[in-house]
């Protein structure tokens, strides 16, 4: 399936930046699932850095922000390709080891909660069966609910809550893999949703390793595999280390920010 | 062998000039020969016109765990440690060696992990471990270096027994006390230089220079900039910052002075923006770019990994190096100098129990009166136990820490140091000391200071050399042939 793709994210600054930069991760690349037809990220109030691969294979961009500057727009639009693999994403890629995925990071800290979910699946039969479990057990438990959570929220945090956003959803999918002992990671990306074109934010889900099939994808939040509605962007151990944009400003204040995302299903690509 | 009547040497202890108390030892020769014609009341008084010059230089310590604001002089002892060339040789070879089998694992820890799927280290030792550092995977230095500078800490037991302490690949302070002892000992006993053909350390400055230059970005043009980044005033080695920058004609910033400008990290001039080319840190990682690692940190600056993964700049020693010189990785420095050299280590190993390991934990337990413990993760003898010295009630609050959290310790025999004299009002005292000789690392060639930091524990019997725990120095001489 083709998907049309716009993201357009704009910081308000209280005061004019003095210094600022932002790291994006906002690129897709070309993968088995996914092939990209065009893309381009354009900055208003800031101008490109550089730009490098990170140990998770993400293509990241610096911008420093215009020193004056008090709104930075970031965009990010195009097409890409997608193809439905039955929820299975690539082969394993990189230096980065599978054991690496291993590692609990802030946000996906074990304690009581994820040990509940990790309980309530360790004797399903398979590991297929086991994961797809434990996404729809996350799902029953922790409602989808924005508002609840911030970007800052651990799984614990959102456990306690008893909602949360897809990010959320992912942090605890991940938390609770890692301490089954399967390497798991955060995805940020787009989804085509049915209804709707205009979105009010990106999504995430996870990926689990699974011997014999590699990374295996659960949206815990919609309760599937991703299929070919799905673009994946970033990778990496939690939210943090895949977010679409994370920086630094100084001497800016209070800072708004606002997401504009429009998913469409565009002509052409393979069916 | 009346001559050698009443000389000080502690039993059992290696003697560096008096060997074990018959025999003057032929590297101090010259040096006797000298010392028997001298007044030991001018020589006290010397003793105390260098600590005067020293405080005029400005050289002091900030002693960490003290009162705020502590700063005091380390103490320098006037006797110099003597190095024949035939032992230096050896130290040289031995880490050279060393070195390039750190930069080797270091290489291949962040690529293919060869040695891991070898099963030569246990691969928890490095997923486990914090300062194996995730931003270096897949990415390789400038030139290939990622220790440009080593500082290994060494000691003697005997007349052939070289033992390595600690490798401090990350970032090793105290060159510019070989430095300044040096200056020192040559403004006061010029004579003494005349006597004795001692191999020069001087050069080591401008060595530095070269080194950092040598694996500078690819495609810098003309000279490379140089730039030392400092903690700031209120860092217990400032004044070494302040002092290699001057010497290497480089300039001192601060994280507030650097920013990213076309794609570079920039000092601010009066001309404007300057890029940097080498950066020699004397930030640790975790606190070098609060974009990538602690946010909170106000000591490095934002964005320099991202120019530094993307080509543009050089940091030195390259973020990351820790997991080389970590106390658990070092139990594994035999295997790792195989591995990659495929030659036997030519300095030895401390024999290192790893308290992870359960039947190490029961032995360590059962001999902690025999022994030296030590955190993992620590450094500068804070959170130490030497065993022999130790307490009843400081072995009891040891014995619940490594219960409570047994892989945070490793654990040594406790070594028979040895002793070098020092000057003190009743004549020469034997005195135990370690040696941290520099190595500089370019893309071709690995080059050590003949000399080298000689740290000197003081007290009569003590065994800790560290400066925070009143430690002071020598002069390191290194004879030619």
């Amino acid at each position: 399936m083709r998907l049309n793709i716009s993201h357009t994210t704009t910081y308000r600054y209280a005061s004019p930046v003095r210094y600022g930069l932002q790291e994006l991760r906002l690129r897709p690349r070309d993968e088995t699932t996914q092939t990209v037809v065009g893309w381009e990220i354009t900055v208003d109030g800031g101008a490109h850095e550089l730009s490098f691969d990170d140990h998770y294979g993400n293509r990241v961009e610096l911008v420093s922000l215009t020193p004056g500057a008090t709104e930075t727009t970031i965009t990010a639009r195009g097409e890409v390709d997608t193809l439905d693999t039955a929820g299975v994403a690539t082969k394993h890629l990189g230096h980065t080891a599978l054991w690496f995925y291993l590692r609990a990071t802030e946000r996906t800290v074990v304690g009581k909660g994820v040990r509940r979910f990790c309980d309530l699946v360790r004797d399903e039969s398979d590991d297929v069966n086991r994961l797809h479990s434990l996404s729809s057990r996350i799902r029953d438990d922790v409602a989808y609910r924005p508002g609840e959570s911030d970007v800052a929220s651990s799984a614990e945090d959102a456990i306690d809550a008893g909602a949360g956003v897809c990010q959320d959803h992912a942090h605890i999918f991940i938390a609770a893999a890692r301490n089954l002992g399967y390497s798991a990671r955060y995805v940020s990306g787009y989804l085509l949703l049915a209804n709707t074109v205009e979105q009010d934010a990106s999504h995430a889900w996870a990926e689990a390793w699974i011997d014999g099939l590699g990374w295996v994808g659960f949206d815990v939040s919609n309760g599937i595999s991703p299929d070919d509605r799905y673009v994946r962007v970033a990778t990496g151990l939690d939210y943090r280390a895949a977010a679409p944009i994370r920086g630094v400003t100084y001497g800016a204040g209070e800072e708004t920010l606002e997401v504009e995302l429009q998913v469409q299903a565009g002509s052409g690509g393979q069916q | 062998m009346g001559r050698f009547d009443g000389v000080d040497v502690r039993p059992g202890y290696f003697d560096e000039m008096h060997g074990d108390g018959t025999e003057l030892r032929r590297p101090y020769r010259n040096y006797d020969e000298w010392f028997s014609q001298e007044d030991p009341r001018r020589l006290l008084k010397k003793s105390a016109d260098a600590e005067a010059l020293f405080r005029r230089t400005g050289i002091t310590f900030n002693v960490y765990g003290s009162e705020e604001g502590d700063e005091r002089l380390i103490p320098f002892d006037i006797v110099p440690r003597i190095i024949a060339a035939r032992e230096w040789a050896r130290i040289e070879r031995g880490i050279e060696q060393r070195v390039r089998a750190i930069n080797a694992f270091l290489h291949d820890i962040y690529h293919r992990q060869e040695i891991l799927r070898a099963g030569r280290i246990p691969t928890g030792v490095i997923a486990d471990n914090d300062a194996f550092l995730p931003e270096m995977i897949g990415f390789t230095p400038p030139g290939g270096v990622y220790t440009h500078i080593v500082g290994t800490d060494l000691v003697r037991t005997d007349d052939n027994d070289f033992y390595v302490l600690e490798d401090n690949a990350r970032t090793p302070s105290g060159v510019s006390y070989m430095l300044e002892n040096r200056e020192t000992m040559l403004q006061m006993f010029p004579e003494l230089f005349v006597k004795s053909r001692v191999r020069p350390v001087a050069e080591y400055p401008r060595d530095l220079r070269t080194s950092l230059a040598a694996a500078a970005p690819h495609g810098t043009v003309g000279r490379p900039v140089v730039a030392v980044l400092t903690p700031g005033i209120h860092n217990s080695a400032y004044f070494e910052h302040a002092f290699l920058a001057d010497q290497m004609g480089a300039e001192l910033v601060e994280g507030h002075d650097l920013s990213v400008v076309d794609g570079r990290v920039a000092m601010r001039t009066t001309e404007g923006p300057e890029p940097i080319d080498v950066l020699y840190r004397r930030v640790d990682d975790a606190y070098l770019d609060p974009l990538t690692f602690r946010p909170d940190s106000q000591l490095g600056v934002p964005g320099v990994m991202d120019v530094y993964r993307s080509g543009g700049i050089t940091i030195a020693n390259a973020p990351g190096t820790g997991i080389a010189d970590d106390k658990a990785v070092y139990s594994y420095m035999p295997e790792i100098i195989d591995f990659y050299t495929g030659e036997k280590p030519l300095l030895q190993n401390v024999p290192t129990w790893r308290c992870s390991e359960p039947d190490s934990l029961g032995y360590v337990l059962e001999h902690l009166a025999e022994l030296v413990v030590k955190e993992v993760h620590g450094s500068g003898g804070y959170g130490m136990l030497v065993g022999p010295a130790a307490s009843k009630r400081e072995i009891a609050r040891f014995t619940r820490k490594l219960k409570a959290k047994p892989a945070n310790y490793i654990a040594q025999p406790t070594l028979a140091l040895s002793t070098v004299p020092i000057l003190t009002r009743n004549g020469l005292a034997p005195r135990h000391v370690d040696l941290r000789p520099f190595a500089l690392v370019a893309p071709n060639n690995i080059r050590i200071t003949p000399g080298g930091l000689t740290r000197v524990a003081m007290k009569r019997g003590s065994l800790v050399v560290n400066s925070s725990q009143g430690g002071g120095t020598k002069d390191t001489w290194v004879m030619e042939d």
